[in-house]
């Protein structure tokens, strides 16, 4: 096991896209950790920002401007990047769990319970994402765990879909039967031969569904679904919409958030892929 | 194709479409039990206004009851009121039906460039062209729909001002004829094309590796023996064959499209489904919601049959002869 991960990671290592992408996705989260340190939450509470000047382009003392209450758009980005990514991360967990429990029961079990997981995977896979997790939120609460629970309990299917293919080509090998055969039961089979080589692809799928993730919230909180306490890359660019930045010609209000949200989505989907074709040696040809 | 192929996709997509009447019911009875009393409250209403508004809102007996009365008003093509206008549900999209049609059918013709594309880039896999068409769909696959709009207003209308920064038509047009419709042309080249963008990179992907798939077929080795140019090869014997996964494709996108109309429209002040859609979420109108959600739902499922039925004619090992 040991000398796979080395290896796997000697591969990715050589793709230089990965390791950039590796580089923006460390910097994003670092960014996201020390905020809190270097800067205050009411720094960018309308409260105290008064007597900064509003609307103000980009300059030594705003790096990158202010907004129409004279908040600083650089720390609300740097604030932002904690929501989105967090969210993000954790619907991401959700669905993976979710998504696995559902894969795992009904490739090994199949049967009637299979049928029925499958049926109502179809069904999920079928109904439009967004506008299901648009009802959703708009039923439930406003709060930062709604849009996690909304995008986990939306985007499971697919990851369901995949998983249980997985366990009905692996519940198939004969090392399977033989471990059936010297009286293994369920759960030790689960555990010690199917989840382990469920698991690289589990890890593939993980690192492509927080993009989707992170996009997800940043549109919800665009239409403003989002926690209204908290700032999120969605819903700075939300207000910037609604308070005219497009058509005062303030770029640095809108641009630095969409700019974030396009590198870390696009350094999670490089590196996913990276990820996916050195642990599925079928893709590598692509 | 095969009866039973028929039968089966069909009973799969009415049993989807009661899936939805459950969840939409499910969703705006249960887990939020009283919308008039969340809506209404500190309004300081009469008990004898409330129980109007119970009624008029569908809201009174037990949920069994109330599943009943729903189901009973929706074959009867009742979808309720809309709380803001008081307007019935169904007037309001009939009258957003069509800009949607417009705008989503638009979009989704120019997003199909991307079909082209993979199609190139995946018979010359590794060539420069593919490399810059996948950076480039990866790219456009990241950014967010509502924020390509916000970026191509601020260039394109409020900078340079090529076009108009919202609406159907111009505010009060008096325009007629062909001049109105060139005006609404005009309208529908911003938003369609913003969406457009962020769907090609999915056509492309899709596209690119279908035609990965087809292209080691011995099929187009025999073509090749026959003596038939590189050209022949690929449009004759290639392409139709890498057609069948981007049939799947389009009813995907199609579910993805509307859904990113939702967010544009609005941007857009386009007065369709999504921009309808978003208001209903600031109310938020409940009914309206409910409404929208059945709706899109449905066009999304009929999209997904459509395509299933589709395949299975044009690839009949799937259908059975």
């Amino acid at each position: 096991m040991k000398r796979n991960v080395s290896s796997a990671w000697r591969r990715l290592a050589s793709d230089k896209l990965a390791m950039i992408s590796l580089f923006v996705l460390i910097a994003f989260i670092v960014m996201a950790i020390v905020t809190p340190w270097v800067s205050s939450r009411e720094d960018i509470n309308p409260v105290n920002t008064g007597d900064n000047p509003t609307w103000a382009s980009p300059s030594r003392e705003f790096l990158l401007g202010t907004d129409y209450l004279g908040r600083s758009v650089a720390l609300q980005v740097m604030w932002g990047s904690r929501v989105s990514l967090f969210v993000g991360l954790a619907a991401t967990l959700l669905t993976i769990v979710i998504g696995t429990l559902v894969g795992i029961t009904a490739g090994f079990f199949g049967g009637w319970g299979d049928a029925i997981l499958m049926r109502f995977t179809d069904w999920f896979l079928v109904i439009p994402f967004l506008p299901t997790a648009i009802v959703l939120a708009s039923v439930l609460e406003r709060s930062i765990w709604t849009i996690v629970f909304v995008i986990g309990i939306t985007s499971w299917p697919s990851t369901a879909r995949l998983v249980r293919s997985q366990v009905l080509s692996v519940r198939s090998r004969l090392y399977v039967d033989r471990a059936r055969a010297l009286g293994a039961g369920r759960a030790h089979l689960i555990r010690r031969h199917i989840f382990p080589n469920v698991l690289p692809l589990i890890m593939a799928s993980t690192t492509l569904a927080v993009p989707i993730s992170i996009l997800t919230e940043t549109t919800l909180s665009f239409l403003g679904l989002g926690d209204p306490t908290e700032v999120s890359w969605g819903s700075i660019l939300n207000e910037a919409r609604q308070k005219g930045a497009v058509t005062r010609g303030a770029w640095w209000y809108y641009m630095p958030p969409g700019v974030a949200i396009v590198m870390v989505v696009l350094a999670f989907t490089l590196f996913g892929r990276a990820l996916e074709t050195v642990l599925d040696p079928r893709l590598r040809e692509r | 194709m095969r009866r039973r192929f028929v039968i089966g996709k069909v009973l799969g997509a009415l049993s989807t479409l009661v899936f939805v009447v459950i969840f939409n019911f499910f969703l705006f009875r249960v887990v939020n039990d009283d919308p008039i009393n969340s809506l209404f409250r500190g309004r300081n209403l009469t008990p004898d206004q409330l129980e109007r508004l119970r009624v008029k809102f569908n809201l009174e007996g037990t949920k069994w009851e109330q599943f009943v009365a729903y189901v009973q008003q929706l074959l009867r093509g009742d979808l309720g009121y809309s709380l803001k206008s008081s307007r019935p549900v169904t007037t309001v999209i009939s009258e957003a039906l069509w800009p949607t049609i417009l705008l989503v059918g638009t979009s989704t013709l120019i997003a199909m460039v991307g079909i082209v594309i993979g199609y190139r880039a995946g018979w010359r896999r590794g060539s420069t062209f593919d490399a810059t068409a996948t950076s480039m769909s990866m790219l456009t696959y990241s950014m967010p729909e509502y924020w390509i709009g916000m970026v191509a207003l601020g260039v394109f209308a409020a900078s340079l001002g090529w076009f108009p920064v919202g609406g159907l038509n111009d505010a009060g047009s008096t325009l007629t004829g062909i001049e109105r419709m060139l005006d609404q042309l005009h309208h529908l080249i911003l938003p369609a094309t913003v969406l457009a963008i962020a769907y090609v990179g999915e056509y492309m992907i899709v596209a690119r590796s279908a035609m990965i798939d087809t292209s080691r077929e011995d099929y187009l080795q025999l073509a090749r023996a026959k003596g038939l140019r590189e050209a022949e090869v690929r449009k004759h014997h290639a392409q139709p064959n890498a057609l069948l996964p981007v049939v799947s494709l389009s009813a995907i996108n199609f579910g993805f499209i509307l859904s990113g109309a939702i967010a544009v429209e609005s941007i857009f002040s386009w007065p369709g489904i999504g921009q309808q859609t978003a208001f209903a979420i600031s109310g938020p109108d409940f009914p309206m919601l409910q409404g929208l959600f059945l709706m899109i739902s449905a066009a999304v499922i009929l999209a997904n049959l459509a395509a299933d039925l589709l395949y299975g004619y044009l690839d009949p090992r799937v259908a059975g002869r």
